[in-house]
């Protein structure tokens, strides 16, 4: 009887730790992929091409990243906010106006939300735009030569977050305040913040032929933090919405003092009525400074517009302007449905996600069933707005983008998660985890109204063990997951550069046909080009000397320059007389305070030198560019201050 | 002339037209950087890039093993060689017309015999440019020379260079054909 009990006993407690085994070995987030069935669909073979471009933000990099989908390869950084030394961006005479402010010159900044050019709703590969969050402006970059060709600066503003959403047809580029605060600029104490500190919510104008940028105007609001935006499409073509959190108006310790209020507000913009309004003369002219920096097409030179005066609409006297949408506990995204009907908003602290109805909202208009207003902005009845909420969503849903097979794709932080979830019937459909904690997620035209509906892009924002370890800082991780089956799968991991807040995904054929291969050197009108190596020459005007001097395969001329004086300062204008594809030259030169130049075939570039010690110093191509290319190099000459070495200069004398 | 054989020989004038139009010849390079291809066209006046800096980029290519620049303008058959087709045309298309069979023989003969002697100027040219190296080249091989193959492929250190007839050239040839058949066609009218 007890031999029996105790072989019981003994099996029991072998079954217990096989189980126990078997529950260590498989841990239980992990989820199971079959990885064969991954690789392929993420092995983009030699000499093949990936099939989407992704632009991801380059965060407190202050870039631009770029990536093929679904290879998740790093193929370019574009250097929009921050100086990059890599190609002499921001230190090149021709390239630092770009980061001009009314500031003074900004060498870095915090880029969250990369835009993609819209047609009727859908991308069209001409342009992307990046908000500048901390000195607050808005860059367009040009996507033949994927260079940064224009920064607007936004006046009024500070923590330009809910930025830069567009139009269905580009008409406009949004702009807003992430943190309110006196407008205009006061010196007032803090605590005053309920009297004093206002948003501005601003509507930048983008020429459809060449992309430039103007401040159309700006509608002052409530002083609350405006988040995170998107324009309607469709039916709500015209519209735009703006999240916004801190409707408490604290000023201090906000983890706390902005959590209290149930609901704040989706701030809904008619701004096919503000351009009424504009027309009528409504707007006030309000004086402020800021900058517009562009990159002149031909030259290659950016000149910086200093402006004066923004128009300025408020919406106390422009009825129907504005109204206020109820929305749970902090909203930060806001994201419109391909059809253009659903308005999503992620309450991060929220149970559910509430989704509001355009169309229930215009009729909550015409009912005017508000149940009051703030500062003359009617606010809507919650159930008069909404058509439904996602329950059980995921803890922190944040960002929603879609398939446009009528699903959207959700973020949850704190639960770090996509859930998967049906437009008109709520309900959750599918989840699967991230690793770890997901911020944005992109699906390639998610935002727009044609979604390529392939692949969901984790933007995740932390990383912990997911890579080999780099010491404390660690790269960002991403991740591709296939959403073309019902359910989800993870595909692959890679890492991303800064901290990438949203991105942009677009088929690549849409730019591959439209890229720059190098400018025409015919066509180049820098009033510092050199075109054939017979115009090169240096010429010294009181203490400053420009060398005017010229690359090609495989030296500069000239390469010999003697006749610098110490106190001089040396202006090296290099042209790069190269017409043939990915042929770009270097320049550097011992001692330069600045960085290198990178100058691309046909272009002119200038560095600025300022001998500090007598001597002769050598001068080089750093980009491999021929054979001979460890031969192409030069010397200059600098002579003490009184000396009378006269300037001579030349190549194979 | 039988209708057929003058039909023929204003054929083989008129398509010498073309040549006006088309390349003559074409020379491509093929290398392992150059994955979009490089090389020139050989016109009746002029010699031009494949891809729009081609020549600059392919005499860029020459320099270092010492080959000279080809500059267009200094080679004096691109002046010549359009009259010489233009007077092919104009007498081609009078003679079918108006001139006996003996001249058909004679332009046919005189047509075959300028192709050949531009074809012998051709390889000259290349045998020129191959053999005729600065001594201060950066890319010296013992005993090799770089000439392009008249017709056909050949290595030239990472460069297989190609060289053969485009559509111009072709047309010529089917011009000489044309009025081959023309002569035939007219012979055998007359003694059967």
């Amino acid at each position: 009887m007890s031999g029996i009990n105790n072989r019981k006993l003994v099996i029991a407690v072998i079954g217990l730790i096989i189980l126990m085994l078997t529950l260590i070995g498989c841990p239980a987030q992990q989820s199971m992929v079959g990885t064969d069935d991954a690789a392929q669909k993420v092995y983009v073979a030699p000499g093949t091409y990936d099939e989407f471009y992704a632009f991801m933000s380059g965060g407190f990099s202050g870039q631009v990243t770029v990536h093929g989908l679904p290879s998740g390869r790093l193929i370019k950084t574009i250097p929009v906010f921050s100086v990059f030394p890599e190609n002499g961006y921001g230190f090149s005479e021709e390239t630092k106006p770009m980061l001009n402010t009314s500031f003074g010159f900004v060498p870095w900044d915090d880029a969250h939300h990369p835009e993609l050019s819209q047609t009727s709703g859908t991308p069209d590969g001409r342009w992307l735009f990046i908000n500048a969050n901390n000195t607050t402006r808005v860059a367009r970059i040009n996507l033949a030569s994927f260079e940064t060709d224009e920064i607007i600066e936004i006046p009024n503003a500070a923590g330009n977050h809910a930025s830069p959403f567009v139009t269905m047809n580009t008409e406009y580029v949004v702009a807003s305040t992430r943190f309110s605060v006196p407008i205009p600029q006061k010196d007032v104490p803090i605590s005053t913040y309920k009297e004093n500190f206002d948003g501005t919510i601003t509507f930048i104008r983008v020429d459809p032929e060449s992309g430039r940028m103007t401040i159309a105007f700006q509608i002052i609001v409530p002083g609350f933090n405006y988040d995170l935006a998107h324009a309607g499409k469709g039916p709500s073509h015209g519209w735009a919405f703006f999240t916004s959190y801190n409707t408490e108006q604290a000023n201090t310790l906000l983890e706390v003092n902005a959590s209290q209020n149930d609901k704040d507000f989706v701030a809904a913009v008619n701004w096919k009525l503000a351009e009424q309004y504009l027309a009528e003369g409504k707007a006030k002219d309000m004086s402020a400074s800021y900058v517009n920096n562009h990159m002149n097409g031909s030259s290659r030179i950016v000149e910086t517009e200093k402006h004066t005066s923004v128009k300025v609409l408020s919406p106390k006297d422009c009825p129907g302007l504005i109204y206020y949408l109820p929305t749970p506990k902090s909203p930060h995204g806001v994201d419109v449905d391909p059809s253009g009907e659903y308005i999503v908003a992620g309450g991060k602290l929220a149970a559910v996600i509430p989704v509001h109805s355009f169309s229930k909202m215009q009729k909550a208009i015409e009912d005017k069933l508000f149940e009051g207003d703030v500062d003359g902005i009617p606010v809507l009845k919650y159930e008069s707005v909404v058509a439904g909420e996602v329950q059980n969503p995921g803890l922190g849903p944040l960002h929603t983008e879609f398939d446009g097979k009528g699903y959207a794709y959700t973020s949850a932080f704190i639960s770090s998660e996509i859930v998967k979830w049906k437009l008109g019937t709520w309900e959750v459909v599918d989840r699967i985890p991230t690793y770890y904690s997901i911020g944005h997620l992109m699906i390639p035209g998610g935002d727009s109204q044609k979604p390529w509906g392939k692949y969901v892009v984790a933007l995740n924002k932390i990383t912990k063990d997911r890579y080999l370890p780099t010491g404390p800082e660690l790269a960002h991780a991403a991740q591709l997951i296939d959403i073309s089956g019902e359910k989800m799968k993870l595909l692959l991991d890679f890492p991303t550069m800064g901290e990438p807040h949203y991105a942009q995904g677009i088929a690549a054929e849409l730019l591959m046909k439209n890229q720059t291969k190098m400018f025409p050197i015919e066509g180049n009108t820098h009033p510092q080009a050199t075109k054939s190596e017979a115009e090169s020459r240096v010429e010294r005007k009181g203490n400053e000397v420009h060398v005017y001097m010229t690359t090609i395969r495989t030296h500069f001329s000239p390469d010999n320059i003697e006749g610098i004086k110490l106190g001089d300062k040396v202006f090296f204008h290099v042209t790069n007389l190269e017409q043939d594809w990915d042929v770009p030259h270097g320049f550097a030169v011992q001692g330069a305070l600045n960085a290198e130049l990178l100058i691309m075939p046909g272009e002119t570039r200038t560095l600025v030198w300022e001998p500090a010690r007598v001597g002769v110093f050598p001068f080089y191509c750093t980009d491999f560019c021929s054979a001979l290319h460890q031969e192409m190099q030069g010397y200059v000459r600098v002579s003490p201050g009184n000396s009378s070495v006269a300037i001579t200069y030349g190549t194979g004398k | 002339m039988r209708k057929i054989a003058k039909r023929l020989f204003a054929g083989a004038a008129l398509l010498l037209i073309i040549t006006y139009f088309v390349p003559l010849w074409s020379i491509s390079l093929e290398a392992p950087q150059y994955p979009e291809g490089i090389g020139l066209y050989i016109w009746v006046n002029k010699i031009t890039g494949k891809n729009p800096h081609d020549l600059k980029n392919i005499n860029g290519l020459n320099h270092y093993i010492g080959m000279k620049e080809i500059h267009p303008e200094s080679i004096p058959e691109l002046r010549v060689m359009p009259w010489i087709l233009g007077f092919f045309v104009v007498s081609g298309l009078v003679g079918s017309i108006a001139f006996p069979q003996r001249f058909l023989s004679f332009w046919l003969a005189l047509l075959i015999l300028i192709s050949v002697i531009g074809l012998v100027d051709f390889y000259v040219w290349e045998y020129d440019y191959g053999h005729d190296l600065n001594p201060k080249a950066a890319i010296k091989v013992p005993g090799m020379s770089y000439q392009p193959p008249l017709i056909g492929s050949k290595q030239l250190l990472n460069m297989r260079t190609s060289s053969w007839p485009h559509i111009g050239g072709w047309a010529i040839l089917i011009s000489i054909s044309l009025a081959g058949f023309a002569l035939f066609y007219d012979k055998k009218e007359i003694t059967a």
